[in-house]
């Protein structure tokens, strides 16, 4: 983590909401409800940080990392990025913008597009921001596939002649080819094998080192989440239950839902994991379109309290960059 | 050589191994042996019409009577007919016109669909509505009486162009009008799928506007159904105008395609002059199923679900 830096915000979200409306009617639409996929979430990344958003499938983990990068159009809220706000910015200055910050996918297959070669998917972001053509732009990419461990005279492949692994690879050449501060890994790593895993977090890691990158790194794997954050979010249904620093957070977990999630980490040691007290959450995630009243986790948790099911818990400072949403310490 | 010898050298191990896409279309389409042999006889037509002057020593309108319906012979291989004319050229030259209108026609009526397709799947809400209602009422309007009406206005029309070389141009345009409707939707629907997947947003992450979007990633992707369609387009387009021709609303005489030859054979095949209905309908015949063949085997290349 750079020390130096420690108020030196890049991207600051306020009370972002993401919801998704559900329409009836074939000819005349009518609103019917929404998806709340992501409901009033509250925090901010420094720059050279990495912030690891953790969460269930369908918690809104995605969805967040998207509407920040405003591929979605938020509902209501604020994004704001080296001191400007995205959610009301003009479409041109927007692309200009997207310089700046960028996404690599989770899925190595589904986003690159079949018909480009590797040359011409990663040089079109140079292509788009009029940063290189021709030869420069040629010597660019192979310069970014080389640093992204790639034979430099693939950039006549297509996708379909690699891996799954080097797929990623191509990706993550992709998002750096503009220099961009910051990037929104949306789980880099959950598509590939286990032994790839190691190699593009690794190369994550390389990359920030040397550029000084801001990352949103997404993710479900809590172990690959401790080992590459500098402090961790947890979310529950479209909100942010705990947010702190990463060894903080995984020592001394403050909500309900937090220590459940931490429970299910198995431990590489027989003889401690032998010792490991699961907490096994009750019944299944509520739906995004009709959460409970009160606090969005009543429904499992296991020490509910009757305020919980009627207010909403603040998000509190816990003291030492440790925030938690729960009634427990109030 | 020992392994502490091996010396990798990157340049060469990208050569190696490595298929383009057009390697990967080739091998699935070559497989195909019916369509290889149908795209050799296709082409094979299209050069014979092309080099048509060279290939015949008659000219296709010259008139002769003292060579009247003579049967087929070494001077005359698909004989002549009523008044004198070498019927072997009449076909190459009706190739021509066959053919043109066919590839001219699919062309622009693959043209329109895929801008109306494109527009509607790309934009959705009530650009969509426009462009679908329209492909509906297109698709709604009985073929036949409306080719007949359309062709009519337009040879009435006084507009020299469309008069020229036995109106062929009003042909075009008639049955491009009705030809582009299937195209339309299926361009729809692969934008609709398309513009979902993660690589378009791949691309707007990047800064990519709608043009690019459409020009460099939706379309390219989309190619594959619009050729196949294409393709099959063509031999309906050849028999749509052979039909027209017959019943006399086509390619107006003394331009031949091989419609208006075969309306022209109705009588002299009761007199028993059976050539002359035979080559042109056995033309159309071996064009039409063999550019049908071709569009089967690109379907087969060209399926995505070979590419992962």
């Amino acid at each position: 983590m750079t020390n130096t830096a420690q108020n030196d915000i890049l991207l600051e979200v306020k009370n972002l909401k993401m919801h998704f409306p559900i329409t009836k009617g074939i000819v005349i639409q009518r609103t019917v409800g929404a998806v709340k996929a992501v409901d009033g979430l509250n925090f901010f990344i420094r720059r050279g940080e990495t912030l690891g958003l953790v969460g269930e499938s369908g918690c809104g983990k995605s969805t967040t990392g998207r509407s920040i990068l405003q591929l979605y159009k938020p509902t209501a809220g604020q994004v704001i990025f080296k001191g400007e706000e995205l959610t009301k910015m003009k479409r041109g200055h927007l692309r200009a913008m997207r310089r700046q910050m960028q996404i690599i996918f989770q899925d190595p297959y589904a986003s690159l597009n079949p018909r480009m070669t590797v040359g011409a998917i990663i040089g079109e972001p140079l292509e788009i921001h009029h940063l290189a053509a021709g030869k420069e732009k040629r010597e660019r990419v192979q310069q970014l596939l080389r640093q992204v461990g790639l034979n430099p005279y693939f950039v006549n492949r297509y996708p379909h002649e690699f891996s799954g692994g080097q797929r990623q690879r191509i990706g993550v050449a992709r998002a750096l080819a503009v220099n961009p501060e910051f990037i929104v890994c949306d789980e880099p790593i959950s598509a590939l094998d286990v032994s790839i895993q190691a190699q593009i977090i690794n190369l994550l890691e390389e990359l920030q080192g040397e550029y000084s990158l801001t990352y949103l790194f997404i993710a479900h794997d809590l172990s690959v989440v401790r080992h590459i954050s500098d402090r961790v979010a947890v979310m529950y249904l479209g909100k942010i239950v705990e947010l702190a620093n990463r060894d903080e957070l995984y020592e001394n977990p403050q909500h309900p839902y937090t220590q459940a999630l931490l429970s299910a980490v198995p431990i590489p040691d027989p003889v401690v994991e032998e010792r490991r007290q699961r907490i096994i959450l009750q019944g299944d995630v509520p739906s995004p379109v009709n959460p409970p009243k009160g606090c969005n986790f009543v429904t499992r948790c296991p020490r509910a309290m009757d305020i919980c099911h009627e207010k909403e818990p603040p998000f509190r400072d816990m003291g030492g960059d440790h925030y938690t949403a729960c009634w427990l310490y109030e | 050589m020992s392994p502490a010898n091996l010396y990798f050298d990157e340049a060469l191990a990208a050569e190696t191994y490595h298929r383009t896409l057009w390697d990967i279309y080739w091998g699935q389409f070559h497989r195909h042996h019916l369509a290889v042999a149908s795209a050799a006889l296709v082409i094979l037509m299209v050069l014979l019409a092309i080099a048509a002057p060279v290939v015949t020593n008659f000219t296709p309108d010259k008139v002769n009577f003292a060579t009247r319906y003579q049967a087929p012979s070494s001077a005359h291989i698909m004989g002549t007919d009523g008044l004198g004319r070498d019927e072997f050229t009449r076909i190459l030259y009706g190739g021509r016109i066959s053919i043109a209108v066919g590839l001219i026609a699919t062309t622009l009526g693959l043209l329109f669909g895929t801008l109306v397709g494109a527009l509607g799947g790309f934009y959705g809400g009530w650009v969509d509505n426009l462009a679908m209602r329209l492909t509906d009422l297109m698709l709604a309007l009985p073929r036949l009486f409306v080719l007949i009406i359309m062709t009519m206005m337009l040879r009435n029309a006084n507009v020299p162009w469309l008069q020229s070389s036995g109106g062929i141009a009003a042909i075009i345009l008639v049955i491009a009008t009705l030809s582009w409707m299937t195209v339309a939707r299926l361009v729809r629907g692969a934008f609709l799928s398309l513009k979902e997947k993660e690589f378009i947003e791949a691309a707007r992450a990047q800064g990519a506007g709608n043009s690019r979007i459409i020009w460099k990633h939706l379309l390219p992707n989309a190619m594959s159904p619009i050729i196949v369609a294409g393709t099959l387009r063509v031999a309906s387009s050849i028999i749509t105008e052979a039909g027209l021709s017959f019943l006399g609303f086509g390619v107006q005489p003394p331009t031949p395609s091989w419609g208006n030859m075969l309306q022209n054979a109705q009588d002299e095949m009761l007199k028993g002059h059976l050539w002359l209905a035979i080559f042109p309908g056995l033309m159309i015949f071996i064009i039409v199923i063999s550019v049908n063949y071709v569009g089967d085997g690109l379907r087969d290349a060209l399926d995505p679900r070979k590419l992962q």
